[in-house]
């Protein structure tokens, strides 16, 4: 066999100018695995709506009616831009109906204008569009504290226990279980009754860390299979350390499932402490959330419907993005989902082989036999190699 | 079926200009391109070519089993009926009863939670009307047929309960339960040992002469087309590139890839007094690099699983500059020897001295000296390497671990190993997946060789890649090997490759050395039963050579 098929490598590494590397290393970059998912979360259409929805929002809930926080007393405020505060009571107009319009006035509508209360008011006059922001704020921030802490405790526990086994993993393993047996709304209540008052941070940390038994367990499995795999093997002949295996070459490998699950957690975070509110037991007065603003106006649910609407709305629209990218990411993550093409996908690519086959008619036989390694054939053989070979050793579990 | 008996031998399968195209990432990509071929009753087309060479996609193409990604153009006819476009429901009816599959990893492709005696009944109730007695009886009658020892009770066996040759016969009793008159073997082999392996074979071309059916084998193994095939269709990147009789093709090979793949192929036995004098044995009079001594590995029980003992009585040692052969069947402990030497197993009792330090005891200290002189080369460079690391930092983290270098010093090192091992240095970017399965190995060496060890401990690393890949590979090890003179350990399932690099061997057969010597001792006049019986199993790549073998093998028994 010769070697012809090898390119010239950049043996004199040390007269290559910077400049010269960074141009052969363009030209033979691969796509890397965060590429490849980044592209094909992408091509998720509900993700990637999802994701500016999402966007959207924050912005919106944070910029309009200014921060407010104390984190263990500290307090940090900016103010918004919006008239109102959600304290605020301004004098009731029109008997609280929304002042928002959208029908256009040559359409027979009140023309497109958003008034004073776009959202309405309340019985006592508090603006809702201020309160629904600042509800919102609420639910983001627990949302995003309960998933870093779930995350954070989930992982290292169910790395630590997949890991090690033994007696490390019954401890581990066990205490999860008493976590897991103990209802997380009836935890939610008695602990809010008692930080609620500190606002939807203390909240939120104590939701976190009851809120990580899952994710332990599923992540103590898949590393119970990634330790099995050759290169913890190898990493150990290389003289690791049991940390730098774990938090180099197993935990990255179980990102996706990771990922995955952080999503749903977050997802089912903000309902929770929805459901906590509702019932009383979460964010306390003056202060607001959006389960609390169903809960304080359940009276009025006939009188003024938009009390409903628009809570509802925005806890619906935020749940809903946040599984959405879930579900783009575990989309994205999975090597082995296969999708079929549109007809016009399959139109457009039938046209483009049929000029590929003209273009490699003309190039003939050239490049086909000095090809032995495999490496440096066409794409399409290596990329069917790849997709033929995954499932034989492919031992990510499935989400 | 078979209606008549046909006086002329009648045309089985007619493939036309069939094209398989797979959708990857927006496009269509072609993985078998225009075959043509025909297969007739009692004969056996071999379809060889390397992985990705599309052999397979394009033979599970004419039972419609390809992912909905993939697209079938052309025409496959059997027995004369257009079968290409069929809808699914007829397609059920042609398979299992015409067209029959035996898979490559039998444990895999029976069902784990049915009894086979239920998997063949399941297939025989499907296409006829049988009552269930009568099923079962039919069942065991076809057991029989595929020589399965004591069918009354292998029937009414799990998957796991069989080896690996019986789970294949019951695969196989499977597939020819409806008798097809076509028979797909894809890669039947593949995942047996040897002798094992000989057994399927010698069956597979009995069933052929009384079934009366035609046979496709796909197989990039040269020794088992040179034993079972009539003719000979050679796949590279899609395309047939050669076609003809096993004779022609093995003796007149007239496309150059043909030519190379057959030169590729290891011979066991060849230029016995050529390679004899010119490999001589580094002195054993020098202190062992490796030395087992009385050495017991035990894996220890594990809830209801009970201890088992993978190693007992090993007395083996490796002397500086010499590479030792470890052969055996798959179970019989070569592995666990191979770990144990680098540390990743402890050892029972017994004495174990690895590059100079005594790990017995297994204790961290001796086992952290060890790491900086000690390398391995796993079986499966998919797996040994982290998907998530680019392959510079894989060959780079033992010599960031020990200390060795850093930074842009550490970069100039993968560099210069990447460089040993033939890689274009600008790969140290690329992720693993990125490689093809023979460059991944070659990561694996520099991987093994970046600490100069003195101790190299291969196990089994050509057994996943093809031929021509697999001569590369061996070449590089070899070379690199009296460059730097280090000791190896080469653990291997396959006489031919051991046969290309070691200085001495070492038989293993169900945890204990069996046979030692220096490679013509075992190779040319072994002793122990085992020995030859392991090395007549091993099929010749040529036709002619290999019917003789056989015959003798035959007078032998």
């Amino acid at each position: 066999m010769t070697n012809s098929s090898i390119p010239e490598p950049g043996h004199s590494a040390g007269s290559v100018t910077d400049a010269e590397n960074n141009l052969e290393l363009k030209e033979i970059e691969g796509l890397s695995q965060g590429q490849i998912v980044r592209r094909r979360f992408f091509r998720h259409r509900g993700a990637l709506v999802s994701m500016v929805v999402l966007a959207f929002i924050i912005i919106l809930a944070f910029s309009s009616v200014g921060f407010a926080f104390s984190f263990f007393g500290i307090d940090i405020r900016t103010p918004g831009w919006w008239q109102w505060t959600w304290t605020q009571i301004p004098t009731p107009q029109n008997g609280g109906a929304p002042t928002l319009s959208l029908v256009p006035e040559f359409m027979g509508g009140d023309g497109v204008r958003f008034g004073d209360h776009p959202f309405g008011q309340d019985e006592v006059g508090r603006d809702i569009f201020a309160v629904v922001m600042r509800g919102t704020q609420q639910s983001i921030v627990i949302m995003f504290v309960v998933g870093i802490i779930g995350v954070t405790i989930g992982t290292v526990v169910g790395a630590i226990s997949g890991f090690f086994r033994g007696w490390r993993d019954s401890v581990l393993m066990r205490f999860t279980d008493i976590i897991i047996t103990i209802p997380v709304i009836v935890v939610g209540a008695v602990v809010g009754r008692a930080v609620g008052n500190q606002g939807a941070f203390a909240l939120a940390v104590v939701l976190g860390l009851f809120a990580w038994t899952g994710l332990a367990r599923l992540v103590r499995a898949e590393v119970l299979s990634l330790r099995e795999r050759e290169f913890v093997d190898a990493a150990r002949v290389a003289g690791a350390s049991n940390r730098r295996i774990i938090f180099k070459h197993v935990l990255p490998n179980a990102i996706g499932v990771i990922i995955v699950n952080a999503t749903l957690l977050m997802a089912a975070a903000i309902l929770l402490e929805t459901a906590l509110s509702f019932l009383g037991f979460g964010v306390q007065s003056p202060d607001t959330s959006l389960g609390k603003i169903i809960s304080d106006n359940q009276a009025a649910f006939g009188t003024r419907p938009w009390l409903f609407w628009w809570p509802g709305a925005f806890i619906i629209a935020i749940a809903l993005c946040i599984n959405f990218i879930g579900d783009g990411l575990r989309d994205a993550f999975d090597p082995r989902q296969k999708r079929l093409p549109s007809s016009r996908a399959l139109a457009r690519a039938t046209a483009n082989r049929n000029d590929l086959a003209r273009a490699e008619a003309l190039v003939g036989t050239r490049g086909a036999d000095n090809q032995v390694d495999g490496s440096l054939a066409p794409r399409s053989t290596t990329t069917l190699d790849e997709g033929d070979e995954r499932p034989t050793h492919g031992s990510r579990g499935d989400a | 079926m078979s209606t008549t008996t046909p006086t002329a031998v009648e045309t089985v399968l007619e493939v036309e200009n069939l094209g398989v195209d797979f959708w990857v990432d927006g496009e269509y990509y072609p993985a078998a391109v225009g075959l043509d071929y025909r297969v007739k009753r009692g004969e056996v087309l071999a379809i060889v070519g390397e992985s990705g060479s599309g052999k397979s996609s394009s033979s599970m193409a004419l039972l419609g089993l390809l992912p909905p990604t993939a697209r079938v153009t052309g025409s496959i006819k059997l027995l004369g009926r257009e079968i290409a476009g069929l809808d699914n429901r007829e397609l059920r009816k042609v398979r299992g009863n015409q067209i029959a599959v035996i898979f490559q990893e039998p444990m895999t492709a029976l069902n784990p939670v049915y009894t086979i005696g239920f998997q063949i009944v399941e297939t025989l109730r499907t296409h006829y009307d049988l009552t269930p007695a009568a099923a079962k009886e039919r069942a065991i009658e076809l057991l029989e047929k595929v020589e399965m020892p004591d069918p009354q009770t292998a029937f009414n066996k799990y998957p796991h309960q069989l080896s690996g040759g019986q789970r294949q016969r019951a695969m196989i009793a499977q597939s020819i339960s409806c008798d097809p008159v076509l028979l797909i073997a894809d890669e039947p082999t593949t995942a047996l040992d040897v002798t094992v392996q000989a057994e399927i074979l010698e069956l597979l071309r009995s069933l052929r002469t009384r079934l009366d059916s035609a046979i496709v084998l796909i197989t990039h193994d040269m020794g088992v087309v040179a034993d079972l095939a009539d003719s000979i269709m050679v796949m590279k990147n899609g395309e047939a590139v050669e076609q003809g009789t096993a004779l022609d093709i093995f003796q007149r090979p007239q496309h150059p890839y043909t030519q190379s793949l057959l030169a590729s192929v290891p011979h066991l036995g060849l230029e016995v007094s050529e390679t004899g004098t010119s490999r001589p044995s580094p002195s054993t009079t020098a202190t062992p690099v490796l030395s087992f001594q009385d050495v017991a590995i035990e894996y220890p029980k594990r809830g209801r699983v009970p201890a088992f003992l993978a190693a007992d009585e090993i007395n083996l040692a490796v002397y500086p500059g010499e590479i030792v052969g470890l052969v055996g069947e798959s179970g019989s402990g070569k592995t666990t020897l191979g770990r144990a030497a680098v540390g990743l197993l402890p050892i029972k009792s017994g004495t174990l001295i690895s590059a100079g330090v005594d790990i017995s005891g297994g204790g961290t200290k001796e086992l952290k000296s060890l790491r900086r002189k000690a390398g391995i080369v796993f079986q499966d460079p998919g797996s040994s390497l982290n998907p998530r690391m680019p392959i510079g930092e894989s060959i780079g983290e033992p010599l960031f671990l020990a200390g060795e270098a850093e930074g842009k010093d550490l970069d100039k090192r993968v560099q210069e190993l990447l460089t040993s091992v033939e890689l274009p240095t600008s790969y140290r970017n690329r992720y693993p997946h990125e490689l093809s399965g023979g460059q991944r190995q070659r990561v694996g060496i520099a991987r093994a060789l970046s600490l100069a060890p003195e101790l190299l401990i291969a196990d089994e690393p050509t057994s996943a890649l093809d031929v021509s890949v697999q001569a590369r590979f061996l070449d590089l090890l070899q070379d690199l090997q009296q460059k730097l003179q280090f000791a190896c350990l080469f653990i291997s399932h396959d006489l031919a490759v051991v046969d290309i690099l070691a200085h001495r061997i070492a038989v293993m057969h169900r945890g204990r050395l069996v046979e030692q010597g220096t490679r013509d001792e075992i190779l040319r006049s072994p002793k122990e039963a085992y020995t030859q019986r392991l090395i007549s199993a091993v099929p010749l790549p040529d036709p002619i050579a290999q019917r003789e073998r056989r015959e003798s093998r035959r007078a032998g028994l």
